[in-house]
């Protein structure tokens, strides 16, 4: 690929250049995009169009296909239910509690400090599923199972959330701002809910939407933890679909169930896109 | 004064409190006890409970003997490697665009949204889906056909080259655009005057980017890689929905957290946990050249 760019940018000038670049890109956004096109078309067609082959256009079952889901076995308003309120948890108490943490590590001098920094970097990579066998043992003795406990709490311990919370307050919450609010006899917590938490909101906002969808996504721990048809959250459901004899299914219900998982976040991605694309470049280290 | 200062740092533990309380009872009793169970026969063998009994290193020499974990290491590094190599050349050309300023692309914000967006995208949800558009009577076999690239189905999920692809593909289609916009946030971070002395003394803009961007781009990129590395041991939703759980075909899409989950689903414990230490010192390791690399200036800055 490296050595295509280089035979054709040495003679070429820089409209040719940005063709080449116009041409990729177009190719890019087709693979990024058509499977979600297929996926909206196919979910407007019945089952019966649907087995005679591809179409380009869309047909009319919609709505005829959603009720056939909602009729249907997988108790998808209770999946989606319980996919809102655990990425809606996780998400409020991960970004307040982050930020408090951050706030601890930026605003205070004590003596722990010099060794908990350090460590929270240090366990920020170890993945959640390392510990999943204690987790789950952890969760049966307390029992949590088919509870939305243990998918919620665990959040208020984000270390790449606090990390970016902290990255933030560098460079935007001076130090001095607090001492003012001291001087003016304002209690620390108080000055951390009523000064601190609103100087944030552009981190909060981005981090939240980072540990909702990372929670609304999430299946590995879910499916550990919650049994119970009625507890169950959508990518349980998606994954027992999976798992059904989907040759008997109406794949038009299949699709509909589909894109009912995915578009939410698709909308609220296309509202919020140029706060979660700047977010991600914030985060990153500083060469 | 000085006592005023102590007073205000104890809020600095106060804070830190509910962090280090949760951490310590989701995370580092739960590791714990996984390490504990590591050392114990614990499983059971059709319905009755065997353990559980401490057996020293038995799982873990177990675990290496069995052969089983060599296959699906192998199995997650050819897809881990399968889906990042043309992800970071893919990245590495978009980020260059991106960030050129004689290039001028219009629409950048427009294709980062677009690049970004597979990211957001519920994995089991997109395993289905792929799973549903590349079966043998699906929309994709329905589409070659009606071109007439081929005219029979071409059974994707029964090949392990087309199976081992669409599971490398989806990951590097979630994942190139996390990479494109962290490379990119590094190119635009280079002090530009490098650029316009290079574009004085004549320099292509190959020579540029394999001169001035790639040397300069180095930690990003180790740190990137890592990352990448650190997610592709993690490699789960995709081949386990894909393949609904089974690793076809004949295990070749089995991957390393599969086997955990199979191991946790049939509650050998002992196994699982002498397969979890191996991960995660395999991740810890990996991590410590992460903070080798970064580590040091982040706690400068």
């Amino acid at each position: 690929m490296e050595n295509m760019n280089q035979e054709t940018t040495k003679g070429l000038g820089i409209h040719a250049r940005r063709t080449i670049a116009y041409v990729v890109l177009a190719i890019v956004t087709f693979f990024c995009l058509f499977w979600f096109y297929v996926l909206f078309i196919n979910a407007t067609r019945s089952n019966g169009e649907l087995q005679a082959g591809f179409s380009a256009l869309p047909s009319n079952n919609l709505i005829k296909n959603w009720t056939n889901l909602v009729n249907g076995t997988l108790p998808i308003w209770s999946g989606l239910l319980n996919s809102l309120i655990v990425a809606t948890a996780s998400a409020a108490l991960c970004v307040y509690f982050s930020t408090m943490t951050a706030y601890a590590i930026h605003a205070y001098e004590f003596k722990a400090k010099r060794f908990i920094y350090p460590f929270i970097l240090m366990i920020m990579m170890i993945p959640t599923q390392v510990t999943a066998l204690g987790f789950v043992q952890l969760v049966s003795k307390m029992k949590l199972e088919d509870s939305f406990i243990p998918l919620i709490i665990p959040s208020i311990a984000a270390p790449v959330t606090f990390f970016y919370m902290k990255q933030y307050m560098e460079s935007s919450l001076p130090l001095s701002l607090i001492e003012a609010a001291r001087i003016d006899g304002s209690g620390e917590f108080r000055t951390f809910n009523t000064i601190v938490l609103p100087l944030m909101k552009p981190a909060i906002a981005v981090q939240a939407i980072f540990t909702f969808v990372s929670s609304w996504n999430n299946y590995f721990t879910p499916a550990l933890i919650l049994h119970d048809d009625k507890k169950k959250t959508l990518p349980i459901l998606i994954a027992q679909l999976r798992s059904a004899d989907w040759l008997k299914f109406d794949m038009g219900q299949v699709y509909v169930m589909i894109a009912f998982s995915i578009f939410p976040v698709i909308v609220v991605y296309l509202i919020l896109s140029k706060h979660i694309v700047q977010g991600v470049a914030l985060g990153s280290v500083k060469g | 004064m000085k006592g005023k200062a102590v007073r205000y740092n104890k809020w600095g533990y106060i804070f830190l409190m509910p962090f280090i309380i949760v951490y310590v009872v989701f995370q580092l009793i739960p590791m714990v006890t996984t390490i504990y169970n590591s050392f114990f026969e614990n499983y059971m063998s059709g319905l009755n409970q065997i353990g559980p009994n401490f057996v020293g290193f038995d799982n873990y020499v177990s675990l290496f003997s069995s052969g089983d974990i060599w296959i699906y290491a192998k199995n997650t590094m050819i897809l881990w490697i399968m889906c990042f190599i043309p992800q970071i050349l893919l990245s590495l050309l978009l980020g260059a665009w991106f960030s050129d300023v004689r290039l001028k692309l219009k629409g950048a914000r427009f294709f980062k949204t677009v690049i970004y967006l597979p990211n957001l995208i519920m994995a089991s949800a997109f395993s289905m889906l792929f799973f549903t558009l590349f079966s043998d009577g699906g929309p994709i076999n329905s589409i070659l056909m009606q071109i007439g690239i081929i005219d029979t189905p071409y059974k994707f999920l029964s090949n392990v080259g087309s199976t081992r692809g669409l599971i490398a593909f989806m990951n590097c289609l979630m994942w190139f655009g996390n990479t494109t916009i962290l490379l990119m946030a590094g190119m635009m971070g280079i002090d530009t005057s490098l650029f316009e002395a290079a574009e004085v003394d004549g320099a292509t803009s190959t020579q540029v980017f394999f001169q001035i961007t790639l040397p300069l781009l180095r930690p990003i990129l180790v740190y990137v890689m890592i990352t990448s590395l650190i997610g592709g041991l993690q490699l789960f939703d995709v081949p386990q929905i894909l393949t609904n759980g089974t690793g076809d075909p004949m295990r070749s899409t089995m991957t390393l957290i599969m086997f955990l989950n199979k191991h946790l689903y049939s509650k050998n414990y002992g196994m699982a946990g002498a397969l979890s230490v191996v991960l995660f010192i395999i991740t810890g390791i990996l991590s410590l050249v992460i903070f080798k690399v970064t580590g040091n200036d982040k706690r400068k800055g």
